[in-house]
């Protein structure tokens, strides 16, 4: 099952490219963090993926259908948007009701029972709310409606950081409960590292690295040694960056086999060193590089 | 989907229908004293008033209804949220049309009866007076009958595809503003005379029927209208020659014959004027008449609804084909 496939997925804005040659798969079932600095196009790929956009080249498919192609494609993605918006003239009861009025899979209890554990007055209007509430109230909207798929789109940009550890504590309650894939971007590792199991780093309008967390950890290795010519690696390793000083080289390889030179003293990675090392170190023209299982 | 259409719609509704009962009040008070009078001098404040009300009543639904119908969710992002439950774009705009739509034909439809019904005896006597306004005329035709249905519609969906091309609500607004005031200053200029046949016909200048004798400051005489009848709207009204070309300034002749204007003659006798209007008609001047009879009033009034309608629907599939491309 894939949640999301895109092959050759390219937006255009009048003259910038704010994503070219997209191409990736990820998963049903998993966790999905999006990362990448300010203006990879993060939002862009999110809002092709839920139809918001339309796409200048190449095909996006998620959850089997085009984005936004007809009613049952739109109930089996939800989206919640950056800056997590709402009406704000509208009451939290009444967000409940658009909910539960535009979408036939509306799960009322499981939205009612959110609300109240969250402690979300349900007579007062959204505009009143702060931040955090305010994306507690987005995200119960997108969660009730029962999709396959959960797009989020910064959703903890705007919370402080004990609100956001509380809403994606609340999050992952939820994934865990209903079973929904979701795909979540944002642009500090931390944030993700906690929920992600999977990994999309998109830098420059460009993939740089699709994989599962784990895989990718595991085949990323930090090897520091004599200064040496980086022409003499192995083949079936790839260099992802590079330090020299006059006397030792630092080089950050990514490689399925061990490392067998005795020079050099291997340590790992943690996934915020691994997604820093690869948005510091522009794409060369070639491919996004994927894990195989 | 309709629910919300409306729970966002009906503050703007209400407001509205607030102003329109406080109208009606002043209508159903003063509308009986009207019947049966031949001077309405004391009540020009008003049937000017209740005229600009009903020309008002599009303005408005164009401006705070159509304009930010769309604009507003695209400024507040709220479009993210609305479009991503379970229900397209294209019926999301279909049921916010449903409702404005309809509410914009009542709010016209009835202020429009009203004001209407209101001004009838008016309207009654001014038909038959020379110097009064005709309700088919231009200032008055605009603020009567069904046709303010029209401008509401129109101008309801002009305010909507403005606003998805601008994107931005006050902006949008004045921009509404500007182009449906520019609308309602060419359509009786450049359409309405075309939009049915007017009579047309070519009479003698007589004593009696010569009104109007006009000339400049040099003391030229550059033209004379004459009678038409008193509840037409008239489009033309010139002398010709012998062969249909219009004639101006008027022709020799009659320079010596008519007063000059500052010159301080006495005004003639009808019987000088007669002798000289003759001379012009032997030698094969006419005047052109062009108008819309009275008669045609309703006529038009229809064609007119239909003209505004179908301007309506132009511009509502323009919105529909250019909401698939907003983000």
């Amino acid at each position: 099952m894939t949640a999301l496939r895109a092959q050759g997925l390219g937006k255009k804005y009048k003259r910038t490219w704010a994503l070219t040659r997209c191409s990736l798969e990820i998963p049903a079932g998993h966790v999905t963090g999006l990362v990448g600095p300010n203006g990879a196009g993060k939002s862009t790929l999110l809002n092709l993926a839920s139809g918001m956009l339309e796409p200048t080249t190449g095909t996006i498919e998620v959850c089997g259908g085009v984005p936004g192609s007809g009613p049952a494609q739109l109930a089996k993605v939800g989206y919640v948007a950056q800056n997590t918006p709402v009406y704000p003239g509208l009451t939290v009861e009444e967000h409940l009701r658009l909910g539960a009025r535009l979408n036939p899979g509306w799960d009322d209890g499981l939205a009612r029972k959110r609300i109240e554990r969250i402690g979300l007055d349900p007579g007062k209007a959204a505009g009143k709310l702060s931040g955090g509430q305010r994306a507690q109230l987005a995200l119960t909207l997108g969660i009730a409606k029962r999709p396959e798929l959960l797009l989020l789109d910064e959703p903890v940009a705007a919370l402080d950081p004990l609100a956001r550890r509380e809403f994606l504590k609340d999050l992952m309650e939820s994934v865990a409960e209903h079973g929904l894939s979701v795909v979540m971007s944002s642009h500090l590792v931390a944030d993700l590292e906690r929920v992600c199991d999977h990994l999309v780093v998109l830098v420059e309008s460009q993939v740089r690295l699709v994989g599962d967390v784990e895989d990718l950890l595991a085949c990323h290795h930090r090897l520091t040694g004599p200064r040496r010519d980086l022409a003499t690696m192995p083949s079936d390793q790839h260099v992802v960056s590079a330090e020299h000083t006059d006397r030792q080289t630092t080089v950050v390889v990514r490689t399925d086999g061990p490392i067998l030179d005795p020079a050099w003293s291997v340590g790992g990675l943690s996934l915020e060193d691994l997604v820093l090392e690869y948005m510091s170190n522009p794409a060369e023209s070639r491919p996004a590089l994927e894990v195989l299982r | 989907m309709t629910w919300l259409a409306w729970r966002q719609f009906r503050v703007p509704a209400l407001s509205v229908w607030a102003g329109l009962a406080a109208v009606a009040v002043v209508l159903a008070i003063t509308g009986p004293r009207l019947v049966g009078r031949t001077n309405y001098s004391d009540v020009d404040v008003l049937f000017t008033g209740t005229l600009l009300a009903v020309y008002a009543l599009p303005v408005v639904i164009g401006v705070f209804w159509g304009a930010p119908m769309v604009t507003r969710e695209l400024e507040t992002g709220t479009h993210n949220l609305v479009w991503n439950q379970s229900i397209t774009r294209t019926r999301w705009l279909a049921t916010k049309f449903g409702v404005g739509v309809p509410v914009a034909v009542a709010s016209a439809g009835v202020l429009s009866f009203a004001v209407t019904w209101w001004a009838a005896p008016i309207d009654a006597f001014a038909e038959k007076e020379d110097d009064q306004l005709a309700r088919i005329m231009p200032e008055v035709f605009a603020g009567r009958g069904v046709a303010p249905v029209g401008y509401a519609v129109f101008a309801l969906v002009l305010g909507v595809a403005v606003g998805m091309v601008v994107r931005r609500t006050v902006t949008a607004m004045a921009l509404t503003l500007v182009l449906f005031a520019a609308v309602q200053v060419a359509v009786p200029f450049l359409v309405r005379p075309h939009l049915l046949p007017a009579t047309d016909e070519s009479v003698a200048i007589t004593a009696s029927n010569i009104r109007q004798i006009n000339g400049n400051e040099s003391g030229v005489l550059e033209s004379v209208k004459v009678a038409a009848p008193s509840d037409a709207w008239v489009l033309t009204n010139e002398t010709v020659d012998s062969s249909g070309t219009p004639v101006h300034p008027l022709p020799e002749v009659v320079h010596k014959c008519l007063p000059k204007p500052g010159s301080g003659d006495a005004f003639p006798e009808r019987g000088t004027i007669g002798k000289c209007m003759a001379q012009l008609t032997e030698l094969g001047y006419r005047q052109h008449l062009v108008y819309l009879p009275g008669s045609k009033f309703w006529p038009l009034q229809w064609v007119e609804l239909g003209l505004f309608l179908v301007l309506s629907a132009l511009l509502g599939w323009f919105c529909f084909r250019r909401l698939r491309h907003l983000s």
